[in-house]
């Protein structure tokens, strides 16, 4: 789950990293409100979106007086940033800069440890300073048992050869940083720029978090629930509990198990289609959950056709035929239905969609057989 | 042979008392496991259809002699439970429970590898493991497995995914190939077993004669195991990759299956695997059909 910027800072400022002191505003007047209210020039116009490059795309920009604000909050709230339109506005106070570093922690899965990034080189994308200059990043592994000590900090923070006045001040923020990515759950925490400002405090100027949905069940994440960017077929997957992607073809997806569900995805493509969504309804396929995918993947103006991809394992193919037969009857679908159904049982499965197949529900015996012909169904429409 | 379960496994299902865990718990038990105990700190002394449950994994160790355990326990028991099994001195331990916190995941992997060097943990979030005909731990269907014929050339399978690797046991049975062990290693970013552990395992049993592994996008573990078999195997293998197709930055399904920064792509992969002499389907029946033509040709 990733959090906007400024809610990237509240989650830090709960374990006591400094950030800017600011306002969330969704409107122009709010805007100005809001930077008349923190009464420190200049302030800065911030972008809220879930994606990076805000800066080039016009997203932050300083302003020195409420006619400013006004003027970029104007330009600002609407502006379309890769794909994502801004709803949001962070209104900060401007802080002066004298050096910009990088601190980030994330999981290494190869080594199976976390891996803290710290460079005397921030403010540009970690990527670009890991290919120009790896060695100006000083990686370092902790093992999780042990977490993270004050000493291995220092050491750390004098391996990324920071300016010696930014020493403790850093050592505090990474030990708190890290202390935020553990108990509070984040797949990944990065400040960049973490500043150093000419008076010799050290503070983070962004925030870029995500948070370990898995882990929602020991936080108050519900606000941050709330403003995740979803489309309107993910926000109604997500309400029935569906797993669920979004994308941009018209073969509608409905498969059970994630690998299975990426296959037939690929399987799609491979036979010259576009997959509408990816969707796994899981072990089983008891009509409810067959219902509800059928649902969203119905409300999907760009679906032409239907590819009901089923293996069963432990839940036998009759169990599943008559889930599907159930959740046909539940729903009215609009676009033509192919379904392949193996594994288990799959010929008493077959027999009871027997009687109902016609044009608009039809049956293939392969992975393959099927997708052929729900892509050529989705052309033909 | 198989490896990690066998016919002298002894199981503790940790959640037996739970819906999730009876179910799979009985037909576990049923397909041929050795269920010995279950698990309830609360219903010591009670029994599930004749499993005596106990107060925890010692005990249930203790009067048993329980080798194994099985955990259904809801995700935020897992970190707990995981350690319950590890001290109450089982050697395998497989955890079913999906969504567990990446940062409990991370913990018990390292501590178990620090203070439990002999133990051995599959999952989470994984569909477990069977060793066809002699033993079934986890929610895999046991009847779609066909078991190892002596003196005939069998496989051994190790999976990310749950309905990918019943779709590779059911397409060997069909084609009459026996299996030794199929390991469903879980779509987790910090799996417990990994490819490697598995690979090696079925390069030093004698009873498998080559290796069906199927892969997903997200992490480095595909590209790891491609180095594993290109420098220490003489088994061949066959991989499958799912996510061929998927976009960037968008999980997948499982927590470990997504491309990010362009690192963890079905391509590189592919690539790495079939440098490593590997031969990749291009979709799951496909791999099936290599893996047949393999099986015969030894």
């Amino acid at each position: 789950m990733d959090l906007f910027e400024y809610q990237g800072k509240q989650f830090f400022a709960s374990f006591d990293i400094p950030v800017s002191a600011g306002e969330a505003v969704t409107t122009v007047e709010d805007a100005v409100a809001a930077a008349e209210r923190l009464d420190q020039w200049p302030v800065v116009v911030k972008a809220q979106v879930h994606t990076g490059g805000r800066g080039k795309a016009g997203g932050v920009k300083l302003a020195n007086s409420v006619e400013e604000v006004r003027e970029h909050a104007t330009n600002i709230l609407g502006l379309d940033i890769k794909g994502h339109i801004v709803k949001i506005v962070w209104i900060e106070v401007g802080s002066d800069i004298a050096e910009e570093y990088y601190a980030s922690f994330t999981l290494d899965r190869s080594a199976k440890k976390h891996l803290g990034m710290l460079s005397a080189q921030g403010g540009v994308e970690i990527e670009a300073v890991a290919e120009s200059d790896p060695d100006a990043i000083a990686k370092i592994w902790i093992d999780p048992v042990d977490g993270l000590d004050e000493a291995t900090a220092r050491e750390w923070v004098a391996a990324a050869k920071l300016n010696p006045q930014a020493t403790e001040g850093a050592v505090d923020i990474l030990l708190k940083l890290y202390r935020a990515y553990t108990e509070g759950d984040a797949d990944l925490v990065e400040i960049n720029p973490l500043i150093l400002k000419p008076t010799g405090e050290v503070h983070a100027l962004d925030a870029k978090v995500t948070l370990d949905a898995n882990a929602a069940f020991r936080h108050e994440w519900a606000e941050y629930e709330a403003t995740q960017s979803r489309d309107e077929r993910e926000q109604a997957a997500h309400e029935k509990g569906l797993q669920y992607v979004g994308l941009d073809g018209s073969v509608g997806i409905i498969a059970n198990g994630a690998g299975l569900a990426m296959s037939t995805l690929d399987v799609v493509n491979q036979v010259g289609g576009s997959p509408a969504n990816f969707l796994d309804i899981g072990g089983g396929a008891n009509a409810d959950v067959m219902a509800g995918a059928l649902e969203v993947i119905n409300n999907d103006p760009s679906v032409k056709s239907i590819f009901i991809n089923i293996f069963g394992g432990i839940t036998r193919g009759e169990e599943v035929a008559n889930g599907i037969v159930e959740a046909l009857n539940r729903v009215t679908i609009d676009a033509p239905i192919v379904i392949r159904l193996d594994g288990t049982n799959a010929d008493e499965g077959r027999a009871i969609l027997e009687p109902h197949l016609s044009g608009q529900l039809q049956m293939q015996p392969t992975m393959l057989d099927a997708a052929r012909t729900a892509v050529a169904l989705a052309a033909d429409r | 042979m198989s490896i990690f379960v066998d016919e002298n496994t002894k199981v503790v299902y940790q959640g037996l008392t739970g819906s999730q865990g009876r179910y799979y718990g009985l037909l576990n038990r049923d397909y041929g496991t050795q269920v010995v105990a279950g698990t309830n700190p609360k219903k010591a002394g009670e029994e599930v259809d004749g499993i005596p449950i106990f107060a925890s994994v010692a005990d249930a160790v203790s009067a048993t002699g329980a080798t194994a355990s099985c955990i259904f326990i809801p995700a935020p028991g897992v970190k707990a439970a995981v350690m319950e099994a590890a001290e109450g001195g089982v050697e395998f331990i497989v955890c079913i429970t999906e969504g567990v916190p990446a940062q409990d995941e991370a913990w018990f992997f390292n501590k178990l590898q620090r203070d439990f060097p002999g133990v051995q943990l599959l999952g989470p979030n994984c569909p477990g493991i069977i060793s066809p005909g002699k033993c079934n731990i986890g929610i895999t269907a046991g009847h779609i497995a066909k078991e190892p014929v002596p003196g005939e050339k069998n496989v051994g399978i190790v999976s990310r995914s749950g309905t990918l690797t019943y779709q590779a046991l059911y397409e060997l049975k069909l084609q009459d190939v026996g299996v030794t062990t199929c390991v469903g290693i879980g779509g987790d970013p910090v799996p417990g077993t990994s490819f490697i552990d598995c690979l090696e395992r079925f390069e030093a049993d004698p009873e498998t004669s080559a290796v069906m592994m199927i892969g997903e996008i997200g992490g480095s573990a595909e590209e790891e195991a491609a180095e594993f078999i290109k420098a220490r195997m003489s088994k061949p293998v066959v991989a499958y990759i799912a996510g061929q197709t998927a976009p960037a930055g968008k999980k997948m399904g499982h927590a470990g299956a997504i491309v990010s920064g362009g690192k963890g792509t079905a391509k590189a992969k592919m690539e790495a695997l079939t440098d490593a002499g590997v031969r990749v389907g291009a979709h799951p029946t496909e791999a099936g059909s290599l893996m047949v033509e393999v099986i015969r040709s030894l």
